[in-house]
């Protein structure tokens, strides 16, 4: 990011893009938006998007909503980015009736809510709404938070509004530009003597910044986030070196620079909460390394929030080759942080997709610094989001347990597996939702679903659904895989989606969850079942998904005979 | 600063702003002569500028410029 500037986006546009992932969305905008689009689409680049971008003509953003004929309608965007400036809707305050004043917010959230339903009912995209920026307009002084005809309380009402909305519509996402603004301030983001005489909103060097958080948003509800921080602890997580220093002695809480330390877990603290696994990764003895974790009283993070905590004299690249395997997570969804430049480099060097933030030498400078880089965007929270720390703690253990077995049925006897079979309801909608954004890896056909998609398939009758659930004597997995199957002619069920979390391979859950869909199709008087993988840059393990099971190959799919099939073996029971 | 010493710089940020190491400025260039100066260019030549030789101009500067000599003299202007 530091070396991003529009300048090189803008030399990007001239690199070759064909071989990249195609992404298409609409820039719709009431000030001029080329420069955003170029930076968006230059930006791409460095992700390896090729963003193909329709922008409306200036200011058509109603015009292009309102006529079901309209170019952004034939262009049939993933995404539409909507961009209404803050100078705009301060000129229309501006100009409305004093007595109408007090209603603008609520005019125009509605004006929103119209736009978001006509857009949506018309094509399936997801919005991307910017909120505003907030400007001081001087008229009432500090009195604006105590009248509602101020454009300020209206402004800031509006922001709030939005925050509902999109709690309301699933398929709504907000540019939070007013995040920004508060961390770049609004003379950085914006120029107006730029705006006055050519109607472009966003400063040169605001560009990459605002392009680069219209697009991680996008990348998130893509399903490419982080999931995991990895942590050194010396002079990283406190101050010091507790081999040498000693528990009394590192700077944590109120010793030394410890109150920066202190924010850095507070913040690390509030990423577990929200689901983000979090990993120790330390060159130390590991008793002496746990010690502050279990006995100093200004530690923020305590050993039950690390899932995996490696503290040892190998060299760190192998450690979070480790960690990796655990958690059976991509290198691209983990962040690692130290404060040591070298070992930083000898992981980025060793494993690459990793996010390694090139930390500031100052601690004071540490959190700050993260949060400008925005690592941890996300489309979706659940409150099962919270377990999962708990369940990758269950995981080490069993990883450890297997060790001792040399047989592998006997380890999986020893974990006395018992799952739940169920068809989608209002209860797993989310997290089967959920499922269809995040995996990647086994996921045959890799189809995204929003909850409000999920819920009318669990309403067809044309399909046949299964949420499963697995756990065993160290815990509970939760939902862990889903099938969705669509009815064809000739008593044949298609396999649209079959997803599994990686938490559970080689646990026999393919051979449990086969069994469970011949037996419900054959309940239902289906004699065939056909199955098809969708290669993907991420799902090679299951190319092979099929053929492993038994299915027969015909042209590009995969098909059963349900008269032919013999009950698969496993360990695992049903309640 | 002399105006010989402006040009210079000003041709760099030409050639930075648009990406084409071949451009070759003189008093008399202008839009029509440049194919890749059109308006969005423009406003990042002014910020370049501006950066390049710690100044600003003012709106009716940048609104009126005809042809790099114009520019020349409201950065001579500034000093």
């Amino acid at each position: 990011m530091d070396n991003i500037t529009f300048q090189s986006l803008k030399k990007n546009l001239k690199k070759d893009y064909s071989s990249l992932n195609k992404i298409k969305i609409a820039i719709l905008g009431d000030s001029a938006t080329q420069m955003y689009a170029q930076a968006i689409k230059g930006y791409g680049y460095e992700l390896g998007i090729n963003f193909e971008i329709f922008e409306a003509d200036y200011d058509q953003i109603e015009l292009q909503t309102y006529n079901s004929q309209s170019e952004l309608y034939e262009f049939n965007p993933e995404y539409v980015i909507i961009f209404y400036c803050t100078n705009k809707i301060q000129k229309k305050f501006g100009e409305s009736h004093l007595t109408k004043k007090p209603l603008f917010a609520k005019e125009f959230t509605n004006k929103i809510e119209n736009i978001y339903q006509t857009i949506t009912t018309q094509i399936k995209c997801k919005i991307l709404l910017f909120n505003f920026a907030e400007i001081d307009d001087a008229v009432f002084g500090n009195f604006s938070n105590k009248t509602n005809f101020s454009f300020i309380y209206q402004l800031r009402m509006i922001n709030f509004e939005l925050m509902n909305l999109a709690q309301k519509f699933k398929n709504l996402f907000i540019i939070d530009i007013n995040k920004l603004q508060a961390t770049y301030g609004l003379n950085f983001i914006t120029n107006n003597k730029i705006y006055i005489n050519t109607n472009l909103f966003f400063s040169i060097d605001f560009l990459p910044i605002i392009a680069k958080n219209s697009i991680d948003i996008i990348q998130s509800i893509n399903g490419k986030f982080k999931k995991c921080i990895i942590l050194d602890l010396d002079n990283t997580l406190w101050g010091g070196i507790i081999g040498d220093d000693g528990i009394e002695n590192i700077e944590i809480g109120d010793l030394g620079i410890g109150k920066a330390f202190s924010e850095l877990q507070l913040w690390i603290k509030q990423l577990k909460e929200r689901g983000i696994i979090i990993a120790v990764c330390s060159k130390n003895d590991e008793n002496i390394a746990k010690e502050p974790f279990e006995k100093h009283p200004d530690m923020i993070l305590r050993l039950d929030d690390i899932a995996v905590f490696v503290a040892n004299w190998n060299n760190k690249a192998d450690n979070i080759r480790y960690i990796q395997q655990i958690l059976n997570i991509g290198f691209d969804s983990m962040v690692f942080l130290d404060d040591n430049p070298f070992e930083r480099n000898i992981v980025r060097t060793n494993i690459n997709d990793i996010s390694i933030p090139e930390l500031p030498e100052d601690p004071a400078e540490y959190l700050n610094y993260l949060r400008t880089l925005n690592l941890f965007e996300t489309a979706s929270f659940t409150e099962a989001d919270e377990q999962r720390t708990m369940q990758y703690q269950e995981e080490a253990k069993r990883n450890i347990e297997q060790q001792q077995f040399t047989n592998e049925a006997d380890f999986l006897k020893s974990l006395n597996m018992i799952a739940t079979v169920e068809m989608f309801n209002s209860f797993n909608t989310p997290r089967v939702s959920q499922l269809t954004q995040r995996s990647n890896q086994f996921n045959l056909r890799t189809i995204r679903y929003t909850e409000q998609e999920i819920q009318e398939i669990a309403k067809n009758k044309d399909y046949i659904t299964l949420a499963l659930s697995l756990k065993d004597k160290y815990g509970d997995y939760g939902l862990i895989c889903l099938i969705i199957m669509k009815k064809q002619q000739n008593n044949t069920l298609f396999i649209d989606t079959w997803i599994m979390s990686c938490r559970v391979l080689k646990r026999e859950m393919e051979q449990f969850t086969l069994n469970q869909i011949v037996e419900i199709a054959k309940q239902n008087g289906y004699s065939k079942i056909i199955g098809e993988y969708i290669s993907t840059p991420k799902n090679s393990m299951v190319a092979n998904h099929y053929l492993n099971l038994g299915f027969e190959q015909v042209n590009n799919q995969w098909q059963l005979e349900i008269s032919k099939y013999a009950e698969r073996n496993c360990y695992i029971m049903k309640t | 600063m002399e105006q010989i010493d402006i040009i210079n710089k000003l041709n760099n940020i030409f050639r930075e702003v648009m990406d084409n190491e071949d451009i070759v400025i003189t008093p008399e260039s202008s839009a029509n002569d440049i194919e890749e100066w059109d308006s969005l260019t423009h406003v990042q030549l002014i910020i370049a500028i501006e950066k390049s030789f710690n100044i600003r101009f003012k709106s009716s500067e940048i609104r009126n410029w005809k042809n790099v000599g114009e520019m020349i003299e409201a950065i001579q202007n500034k000093f």
